[in-house]
């Protein structure tokens, strides 16, 4: 699956996409923050605060609950700030 | 007639007059225009900001919107409502976003401008750095924005 990066995770991470094959131990976007903050110390920074990380599952908002399963592209990012 | 809705995210300026002719002209069923236009301003608290620079997700931004969009259009007898909202550097006394809603009465259109912009501020994926003298920083979210939005959804 494809991975986008927002803002300071953006920056933290060091890209802005990449695609990704997690294991299938990782059901949950929760499970998929925890996974991607093992890449790394890079992602580490990035996710060192997994409350404060918001997700999309194909360009729709999802809780930290919701399910990967059949994801195209996943994207995490900080509370919005536009308007 | 048809609701007229319009969503754009865009790198340029746009011409509120010409927007909001565009959302009504040839049509004798509007009584009452909305506009709401969200400006950079020069400084944030007491520090002076040179510009800000504003980031999305494209695809999702106007996704997100619609959705939003068609919320207004469920809940608020609209004739129509338009959306744009701007990305990349923006200096202060510049537009960054624009909502018009339109309808028969004053009373949809006032309401319906503010809980689009509400849902905006909360869920559009857009995000504000901003520079000054002290360097270049993400401005926070804030809980109040939050809250915001969130009283639309109270009974």
């Amino acid at each position: 699956m494809k991975v986008k990066y927002f803002a300071w995770v953006r920056e933290r991470v060091g890209k802005a996409e990449e695609m990704i094959e997690p294991p299938a131990s990782v059901r949950t976007v929760d499970d998929l923050i925890a996974w991607l903050a093992k890449r790394g110390e890079t992602y580490a920074h990035a996710f060192e605060t997994p409350r404060v990380i918001r997700a999309a599952i194909d360009h729709a908002h999802v809780k930290p609950d919701a399910t990967i399963a059949g994801a195209r592209e996943i994207a995490f990012f900080p509370p919005m700030t536009g308007g | 007639m048809t609701a007229n809705v319009t969503i754009r995210i865009q790198e340029a300026d746009f011409d509120i007059a010409r927007e909001i002719s565009l959302l009504t002209r040839g049509r004798s069923d509007i009584g009452a225009v909305v506009s709401f236009s969200g400006i950079c301003r020069g400084n944030e608290g007491s520090e002076k900001i040179a510009a800000l620079t504003l980031e999305h997700y494209p695809g999702m931004a106007e996704a997100e919107i619609a959705r939003h969009a068609e919320t207004a259009m469920s809940r608020w007898p609209l004739t129509g409502l338009s959306v744009i909202h701007r990305f990349g550097r923006i200096t202060p006394g510049e537009n960054i976003v624009l909502v018009l809603t339109a309808s028969q009465h004053r009373q949809a259109a006032f309401e319906a401008a503010e809980f689009l912009m509400d849902y905006l501020k909360a869920n559009a994926p857009f995000w504000k750095r901003e520079e000054s003298a002290a360097g270049a920083s993400w401005i926070e979210a804030r809980d109040h924005d939050d809250a915001a939005a969130a009283r639309w959804t109270k009974s």
